[in-house]
């Protein structure tokens, strides 16, 4: 079998007393559009932590596409080609959509001050033409053509989560981790985001691991769905299997329930 | 802010550093203004803008290091005083050509500037604040102790700028050095905003987790921030070195560090324009209060002694009332009031 793209070896997470995370382990294929969720405190913006960098798990690895990257700094995996949105908005709230967008590139980019300084002579500005028609692209693509030159801290909610996907895709990431993407958005702008993800996934070739709390979607758009509870694995699978679940059932008990089933 | 019918048509015009070709045309056109007032104006007002060049270009570094990088700094004029005594340095002792040695004591101060970024970039507000403060300090002591660099308390002899034969000696030719100086370290910071490195130092002060994440070592572009705004600080001390022609270890202390502050606070944190506006205004509020106090001691209000004495610290005043003053009313700084000021009269009289 091939080399998974992401892997996550008996990954443990603890702040002090709480278990965040405990002994979790999965892999994600790729070109898959993985789904992990799980009741509110999971462990599961952990995980994604764990893998973005920001956290470095209290035991197991992380594996990218079988190199073991769980040493590596945020700064450094984000050139080995993992992106990331968040669960809270954290665009630059003062810079324009475009360089935003833009400093998704830094890594693309060659460019430093000395040459960024003198513009014109260096070759920067070259570089800063090309990589802005690719931008300009993934701008097409998210629709949001029409406020790439808006500050982005002025936009609403639905925009600065479409703004915060371009950013993300604008890193070229062989693996794209989103935190909530539809968190707060109305009907029509969740169908949006879903169909951008798909997009991403089917025709950019991005693999994507995905938290979401909307089973409608989950279980729709998901090629494998993982779900964790008090930061363990409960289950595992394809869709259908993972909403028959028993040990799935339980933990969503209650008012989750329909939401589970998708018919919320 | 566009004006109606100014659409770009190429992604080289819409990545130019002016927001409009009009504001393009016009600093253009300031700029040739400026060049022609060493035919028109006298001494005093040619003192004043070069004034304005040499700590513009130093409050443009401190902009980089706190309005867009989000750091702060206490110790700036110390980056100020030793970039014109590094300069006076390479000259007198090397026989380097002065100017060859202000870009050089520019690259200098820098680099101070990154061994004493090292330790701040770990560290944030109010202990980044002290630490800079240290700074301040050490460097100051420098100054008094290091006799080889500085000329110890007899301070340093600094030659005028000369290019082949040709002596930048009087007020009328120096500016044109202050000018193209300020253009040219403006133009840099301009460009340099608009690439990769100036990106990542405001997505530093954003969001620097996100910063993170999108690649951008933390650290580095901390650390990197300190380092150009030395530079900056280390040329634009320079050039006022080369002005006085001397450079006396007092001077560089504490209070200059806070008037760079209150330069970009007033001028607008995070605006480039903004830091010479800013510089201006600080300049030229002594000049304006000068004349005020003169006035009024002048009148039969003057006169009377408890003014007299009032007048006189009211000047001392003015520069923490203007900084007061702007933090409350116009925390924007004088760069977003001009931004106001011309979206206003762009559409005036459908201003609304
Ligand atoms: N930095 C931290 N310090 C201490 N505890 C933390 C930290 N980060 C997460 N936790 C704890 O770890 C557990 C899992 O949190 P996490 O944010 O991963 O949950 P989640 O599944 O993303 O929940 P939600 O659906 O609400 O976003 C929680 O109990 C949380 O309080
Ligand atoms: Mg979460």
């Amino acid at each position: 079998m091939a080399t998974p793209l992401l892997a996550g070896r008996g990954i443990s997470l603890s702040f002090g007393g709480i278990n965040a995370l405990d002994g979790v382990a999965f892999a994600v294929e790729k070109g898959e559009l993985f789904s992990i969720i799980g009741p509110n405190g999971a462990g599961k913006t952990s995980l994604l932590n764990c893998i973005s960098g920001r956290y470095r798990p209290t035991r197991g690895a992380v594996l990218l596409d079988g190199q073991d990257i769980t040493r590596r700094t945020t700064n450094q995996r984000a050139g080995l080609g993992i992106g990331r949105t968040f669960q809270n908005l954290a665009l630059f709230g003062h810079m324009t959509v475009l360089d935003n967008i833009m400093v998704g590139r830094h890594h693309q980019l060659s460019h430093g001050f000395l040459t960024g300084m003198i513009y014109w002579i260096g070759g920067a500005e070259r570089e800063e033409q090309t990589h802005r028609r690719e931008v300009e692209e993934i701008i097409d693509f998210l629709e949001i053509q029409h406020i790439r030159g808006e500050i982005a801290g002025t936009l609403p909610y639905g925009l600065r989560k479409r703004v915060e996907l371009a950013r993300a895709v604008a890193l070229k990431p062989r693996l794209l981790l989103l935190d909530e993407p539809m968190a707060g958005m109305n009907l029509e702008e969740k169908e949006d985001m879903a169909r951008y993800i798909i997009d991403l996934n089917e025709e950019w070739g991005i693999t994507v691991v995905m938290i979401e709390h909307d089973m409608g979607v989950v279980m729709d758009i998901s090629h494998r769905v993982m779900v964790l509870d008090f930061g363990k694995k409960i289950a595992e699978g394809i869709p259908e299997d993972v909403q028959r679940h028993p040990d799935v059932r339980r933990a969503y008990l209650g008012a989750d329930e329909a939401a589970l089933l998708g018919t919320a | 802010m566009h004006p109606c019918g100014d659409f770009r048509t190429s992604y080289r015009a819409d990545m130019t550093i002016f927001p409009t070709r009009a504001s393009a045309y016009a600093c253009v056109a300031g700029v040739l203004l400026l060049a022609a007032v060493p035919l028109v104006f006298d001494i005093y007002v040619l003192t004043l803008l070069i004034q304005i060049g040499y700590y513009g270009v130093a409050a443009l570094g401190l902009n980089i290091l706190v309005g867009f990088t989000g750091q702060i700094s206490l110790g700036h004029s110390a980056f100020f005083g030793f970039g014109a005594f590094a300069s006076a340095w390479l000259n007198n002792r090397f026989g380097i050509p002065v100017l060859l040695a202000i870009p050089l004591a520019g690259l200098m101060t820098a680099a101070v500037g990154v061994l004493f970024g090292v330790p701040a970039a770990r560290i944030k507000g109010l202990y980044l604040a002290i630490a800079t403060l240290a700074s301040q300090f050490i460097l100051q002591d420098f100054f008094a102790r290091a006799d080889w660099f500085t000329g110890g308390s007899a301070g340093a002899a600094a030659a005028p700028v000369a290019v082949g034969g040709f002596a930048f000696d009087t007020d009328q030719r120096y500016f044109y050095v202050v000018l193209v100086a300020v253009v040219a370290m403006y133009l840099g910071a301009a460009n340099l905003l608009r690439t990769r490195d100036g990106r990542a130092l405001v997505a530093v002060r954003d969001h620097y987790l996100s910063a993170e994440i999108m690649g951008i070592n933390l650290t580095r572009y901390r650390i990197l921030s300190f380092g150009i705004s030395s530079f900056y600080a280390g040329v634009g001390g320079a050039l006022f070195g080369h002005y006085l022609g001397f450079v006396s270890i007092e001077g560089f202390d504490i209070l200059l560090s806070i008037q760079f502050l209150g330069m970009i606070i007033i001028g607008g944190l995070g605006s480039i324009m903004g830091s010479i506006m800013g510089t201006a205004f600080l300049v030229l509020l002594p000049e304006v209060m000068e004349t005020a106090v003169k006035a009024l001691a002048a009148s039969g209000l003057g006169q009377m002694q408890a003014v007299a004495d009032g007048i006189v610290y009211f000047k001392e005043m003015a520069i923490g009332l203007a900084i007061i003053l702007f933090l409350i009313f116009e925390p924007d700084g004088l760069a977003h009031r001009w931004r106001q000021t011309k979206a206003y009269w762009k559409l005036y009289p459908f201003s609304y």
